[in-house]
């Protein structure tokens, strides 16, 4: 697999010396869709704005599909496309002036038939000649997608493609994700909603603190560290956990009417045909039984708050 | 030369100009028509002629000149200012252009709209007074390297200022005091000889006695000097925005 993006042991120091990424390192392979997440202030922008040349390096190396993003900006700078976190557009532009403006400034031929069909996937296309300031934010949000597509880049940074877009917009601006994998774009999204990152993407990274804690295949993620929940619902209520069972730790759920065991998927025993034999001995009768998976989010709140106590004794 | 890129960003500049033409086509005609009311009539009957020209005419060539500088140097610098600002420079900066061509594109527009009003101004002029001009080629040599030069120092004024009363500050406290004290109304030999010399420090006056020769073949310093001046000024400017460039100083972090 040929990495698009390798980013190595990448440092930024703003002016007034703040260290917002301390030696990040990153291999992005070709037709991926990798979400990068992290709280507010990780550096994630940071990290997009340093690849792309609007933020100057301080150390390291970033290539993008081989090419060095210093040496060889022109090659590199071509291959990608950014959605900015900010709506940054002028307000007096109309849209189809401002991302055939996009189109020109990456050098491509002028392809009007092309834009139409950008402006059309992404629902602009009746805007087209509409200023800015008369479009909603989430129009304005599309419109800088449409500004990125217009120049049919390999690379694809969405940097909070999904803020303030309502549920039904945020499905489609999903789909629009999955089309762009199908072309075979490579795709880098960050976003503070999970389910987001669960849905679309095919790895995970997380950073805090200027720092790539981890990069891994999502399911793989979500198997190695998910915690499952086993919920035994029961056909009368119960007041407190029996002392039959007191040697599991279980919970009583709403109402007294199920128990709640949680258990770890990588455990060679889970447990779960003992626990439910002591339930049946202990004259308790099964209703039914569920299970859930902890969701990535849970994962990412374990991770960030793992990382901290070390910060802390840095 | 990524020129597909240079005409994106003059064109989208120019969009920029065309959205506001009765603006930019009518404030040019009507200063110009005060001007001549205020200088020409008024103080032009008591001034009979300047180096043998009615007084109407000679006030022309630094009309336009004063008209071509503030607009170029407004026009450039809002241009890159206005789009810093609202952070929708993020494209320029990302996209795959070297800094010749950004500045090609910005400074050319800015320049073009500098030299339109320039000719709307000299139009005007030709309603009210009888002009004749004696090196056409010239005349348009000197309006272009004005226009152009004076862009670009709007360009870098643009870059530099953090706010908007900084984008205000060195037109209005720099540039209209020099073109003022240029010569725009008078002949240099018009003043005592100490202020002749304290004159000559003045970059402008070069580039308006130069431009004045054009029309009236009369110059109060050498033409070639004036030539000179100007070319010297406008590779100053290209050097120091290439400099900026290399350095990212205000508009990379
Ligand atoms: N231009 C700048 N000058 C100085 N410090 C900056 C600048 N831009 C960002 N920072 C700092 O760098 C750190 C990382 O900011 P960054 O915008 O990369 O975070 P982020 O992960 O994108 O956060 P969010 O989720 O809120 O968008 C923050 O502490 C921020 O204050
Ligand atoms: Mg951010």
């Amino acid at each position: 697999m040929t990495s698009i993006l390798s980013i190595k042991d990448l440092r930024k120091t703003y002016h007034g010396g703040f260290e917002a990424l301390r030696g990040a390192t990153l291999d992005i392979r070709e037709g991926e869709i990798l979400a990068l997440l992290g709280p507010n202030g990780a550096g994630k922008t940071t990290l997009i704005s340093t690849v792309c040349g609007i933020t100057k390096l301080t150390s390291g190396s970033v290539s993008v599909g081989g090419f060095d993003i210093q040496s060889d900006y022109r090659a590199a700078r071509s291959l990608i496309g950014l959605v900015p976190q900010e709506l940054t557009l002028e307000p007096f532009e109309t849209v189809f002036n401002t991302v055939r403006l996009s189109r020109g400034l990456f050098g491509k031929r002028r392809n009007d038939a092309l834009l139409e069909s950008v402006l059309k996937k992404l629902s602009l296309w009746d805007k087209r000649n509409s200023q800015i300031r008369e479009l909603s934010g989430g129009m304005k949000r599309r419109v800088l997608i449409a500004k990125a597509l217009s120049h049919e880049p390999r690379l694809l940074f969405l940097d909070e493609p999904t803020a303030g877009v309502d549920v039904e917009l945020r499905k489609d601006m999903w789909d629009v994700v999955a089309d762009l994998r199908n072309s075979g774009v490579t795709v880098i999204l960050t976003t503070h909603y999970i389910e987001e990152a669960e849905a679309m993407a095919d790895r995970i990274a997380v950073i805090a603190k200027g720092e790539i804690l981890l990069v891994e295949d999502k399911d793989h993620l979500m198997r190695q560290m998910g915690q499952k929940e086993l919920e035994v619902q029961l056909t009368a209520s119960l007041d407190a956990v029996p002392d039959a069972l007191s040697a599991y730790d279980l919970q009583l759920g709403a109402e007294g009417r199920s128990l709640i065991y949680t258990y770890d998927t990588r455990a060679e025993r889970t447990g779960i045909t003992a626990l439910l034999n002591d339930v049946a001995a202990a004259g308790l009768t099964l209703a039914d039984v569920q299970t859930r998976q902890s969701s990535l989010e849970d994962i990412f709140v374990t991770l960030v708050n793992d990382a901290r106590p070390q910060e802390a004794a840095q | 030369m990524n020129w597909t890129a240079i005409a994106a960003i003059y064109r989208n500049e120019m969009v920029r100009f065309f959205r506001t033409l009765g603006q930019s086509f009518l404030s040019p005609v009507i200063s110009t028509s005060l001007y001549f009311v205020v200088f020409g009539a008024a103080i032009g009957s008591r001034i009979e002629e300047v180096d043998g020209v009615p007084y109407g005419a000679f006030i022309v060539p630094g009309l336009i000149m004063l008209s071509v500088m503030t607009q170029g140097m407004t026009n450039a610098s809002f241009g890159i200012y206005f789009p810093k600002f609202l952070g929708s420079i993020y494209e320029v900066l990302s996209a795959p252009v070297n800094f010749l061509e950004i500045v090609i594109g910005y400074v050319g527009a800015a320049a073009t709209k500098a030299l339109f009003i320039g000719v709307m101004i000299l139009a005007t002029s030709a309603l009210f007074v009888e002009l004749t001009i004696a090196h056409p080629l010239a005349m348009v040599l000197f309006l272009v390297l004005t226009s152009v030069s004076f862009s670009l120092t709007g360009f870098i004024i643009g870059i530099w200022a953090r706010n908007f009363e900084q984008l205000q500050l060195i037109p209005l406290l720099v540039v209209t005091p020099l073109v003022f004290l240029g010569g725009s109304f008078y002949s240099i030999s018009m003043l005592p000889s100490f202020w002749q010399t304290v004159t000559l420090f003045n970059p402008v006056v070069y580039l308006i006695s130069g431009f004045r020769w054009a029309f009236f073949g009369h110059a109060d310093v050498p033409v070639v000097l004036s030539l000179l001046a100007i070319a010297g000024f406008t590779c100053a400017c290209v050097v120091f925005v290439a400099w900026i460039f290399r350095t990212g100083w205000r508009l990379r972090d």
